[in-house]
């Protein structure tokens, strides 16, 4: 059957705030939850031992835990606390930066990579299976047509390399030097006075016909149409894919998660409305389209 | 430190050389570059053209071909790699792993420089493309603090190259996937970012509109100059607020940081702006060969000449320039 997994959380929550989600999640159906800052260098409520002993707890629930890097790498600070993640042998690391991917190459730990490393063919996933790479995420704006010869292609060379897909939440498109939410306040980046605490599910970005474009997220910028291949698993479960990636929001997630499983077990799922953060539907990028797209 | 420029066409290509390049770059005429624009660059009897111009004058030429092909676009782009080879190109850009792959082991004479679209913004990440694909250079990503060049300058295990002029890419390169989220092409997979083919352009009663697939970036009033609707580069709504969230229309200017650059031991400086005009690159490159000549001829006692600051503010987006990422302040 078809793998669930948690991506890691993309905002900015409390240190009590994450650990009350993932005491929670640790009783959902997910096969595989992904922990660790992946955005922001100043997002410090968690320190790595925090992680490490959250990892730890999750991982005797009989969860499988995967440690999540930061994305955007800048400075010394960020290459140590990367080199900490690296420095231990009881977790699998998801490299989100070619950065992380050298340190864990040299540590000799098991790596998979993120949706932000770019895999769009299969001679690269050949060149990071030759130094270890356990499995992959396809990157979000790839579609179907392409994770289909990625698939075929993989199988073809004999290598065992599951793939992941990025298939609920808002998607993170980009990621930028400058600081957004700090922008909107007017502060500078690295005096932000932790706005983002402020904003669990991002800030929306408009446009001046009341569209809902992007998410802003601190230093990131995610999609203001949340992405939903719920309908779409069956599809995926047979062409292979080896886990649904669910993207953590703070409301809602466990009915988001109970649906998924519902899905992948082939029964019917619960129709009535979720309690979720309000906004659109999105699916485009699953059908080679503009990724704001949604095909019914 | 060397001047690479951008050639989009022949007659670009010859206008930077006989301005002062001393290397210049150029794409084939198709998607395996991050410049694919309507006319633009260059077939191959065009590209041998431009290489014999350019050798004669005792200048390099470099090739890119810096998208990530997907699976039924992969010969394409090995052949595009074949190609440049055939051309006697002197390096080639590249950003896809495979593809660094393919050309390390099929050409492995012909230096391989890291494209921007590689987004490595560390030594640790430089160290990779190092140790797996004997890259000899790397373009870094437009995000980083000049603090922050130095701690990777002092690290790089190979030579470096910095962006010096030109637009501005405000996230990191190789990463951002906006423009096909609201169009269906991208950098990474087509070489484009917010397309022509999807800009549309409209005079109403509250001022000129442009869109991009439809989504309205910016609204113009009477007198506001108008830009090009680059999708981060439009006035948006935040909390009640309209304005630039992302960034303004604004053009990368760093003839201030040059003797910076060249104290950390910076290889070579960028001009973005392969979709420029040849009378542009004449320009800019010729401004830039003056700014370095004058940076070689007087250690120490470099400064910034008026001329140069006002010939470039002119050829800016908006008639603005800035420092970048390279200023703290900036993020």
């Amino acid at each position: 059957m078809m793998k669930l997994s948690l991506g890691p959380i993309l905002w900015f929550w409390s240190k009590q705030t994450v650990f009350d989600f993932y005491a929670e999640a640790a009783e959902w159906p997910v096969d595989t939850l992904y922990l660790g800052e992946a955005v922001c260098s100043r997002r410090r409520e968690l320190k790595p031992d925090d992680w490490f002993a959250l990892a730890r707890d999750l991982k005797a629930c009989g969860k499988e835990v995967v440690l999540s890097t930061q994305t955007l790498i800048e400075s010394e600070a960020d290459l140590r606390r990367l080199r900490k993640i690296c420095e231990q042998n009881e977790f699998t690391v998801e490299a989100n930066d070619q950065s992380a991917l050298q340190v864990a190459i040299r540590n000799r730990i098991p790596f998979v990579t993120g949706p932000s490393m770019n895999i769009y063919n299969v001679a690269t996933l050949v060149v990071l299976a030759k130094q270890g790479l356990r499995g992959w995420n396809l990157p979000v704006e790839l579609g179907k047509e392409t994770l289909k010869q990625l698939i075929g292609g993989v199988n073809s060379t004999g290598l065992e390399l599951p793939s992941e897909v990025f298939s609920w939440g808002f998607l993170p498109l980009a990621w930028s030097s400058r600081c957004f939410t700090a922008r909107h306040y007017n502060l500078p980046k690295d005096n932000c006075e932790f706005r983002c605490l402020q904003h669990p599910d991002g800030m929306e970005l408009r446009s001046r016909e009341s569209q809902e474009l992007f998410r802003l997220n601190g230093i990131s910028t995610l999609s203001g149409a949340r992405y939903d291949l719920m309908r779409e698993l069956p599809e995926m479960a047979a062409m292979g894919v080896g886990t649904a990636r669910l993207s953590p929001e703070l409301h809602g997630m466990a009915e988001v998660v109970q649906r998924f499983d519902q899905v992948r077990r082939g029964e019917v799922p619960k129709t009535d409305p979720l309690q979720l953060v309000e906004a659109p539907p999105c699916n485009g990028y699953w059908y080679g389209m503009p990724g704001m797209d949604q095909v019914v | 430190m060397e001047l690479v420029c951008p050639a989009g066409s022949l007659p670009a290509l010859k206008a930077a050389v006989d301005n002062g390049a001393d290397a210049v770059y150029f794409g084939f005429r198709d998607s395996t570059n991050a410049r694919q624009f309507a006319g633009l660059n260059f077939n191959d009897k065009r590209a041998a053209e431009g290489v014999e111009y350019a050798h004669s004058r005792n200048r390099r030429v470099f090739c890119a071909i810096n998208t990530y092909p997907q699976p039924d676009g992969w010969a394409q782009w090995t052949a595009a790699v074949d190609r440049a080879a055939a051309l006697g190109v002197d390096a080639i850009i590249l950003a896809d792993m495979g593809l660094l792959d393919y050309a390390a082991n099929r050409y492995p004479h012909i230096p391989r420089h890291l494209s921007v679209q590689g987004s490595a913004t560390s030594y640790e990440a430089l160290s990779f493309y190092k140790d797996n694909f004997d890259i000899r250079r790397a373009v870094l990503p437009r995000v980083l603090s000049l603090d922050q060049v130095r701690g990777v300058a002092r690290n790089s295990p190979v030579e470096l190259e910095v962006f010096a002029f030109g637009s501005l890419c405000i996230m990191a390169e190789g990463r951002c996937y906006l423009s096909s989220y609201l169009t269906d092409e991208s950098p990474n997979t087509r070489g484009a970012c917010s397309p022509a083919k999807a800009v549309r352009w409209q005079e109403t009663p509250q001022g000129l509109e442009s869109r991009l697939n439809d989504v309205l970036i910016d609204l113009y009033g009477p007198g506001e100059s108008a830009g090009y609707p680059t999708l981060c580069k439009g006035r948006f709504e935040v909390e009640g607020s309209v304005y630039h969230a992302i960034e303004e229309p604004v053009s990368l200017n760093t003839l201030d940081l040059l003797p910076e650059l060249e104290a950390l031991g910076i290889s070579a400086v960028k001009i973005e702006g392969r979709q420029r005009s040849p009378a542009y690159i004449a320009d800019v490159a010729g401004t830039w060969r003056s700014a370095l000549d004058n940076l070689k001829r007087t250690p120490g006692m470099f400064t910034v000449e008026n001329e140069w600051r006002n010939t470039l503010a002119g050829l800016s987006e908006g008639g603005l320039t800035t420092l970048g990422a390279y200023h703290r302040k900036w993020k």
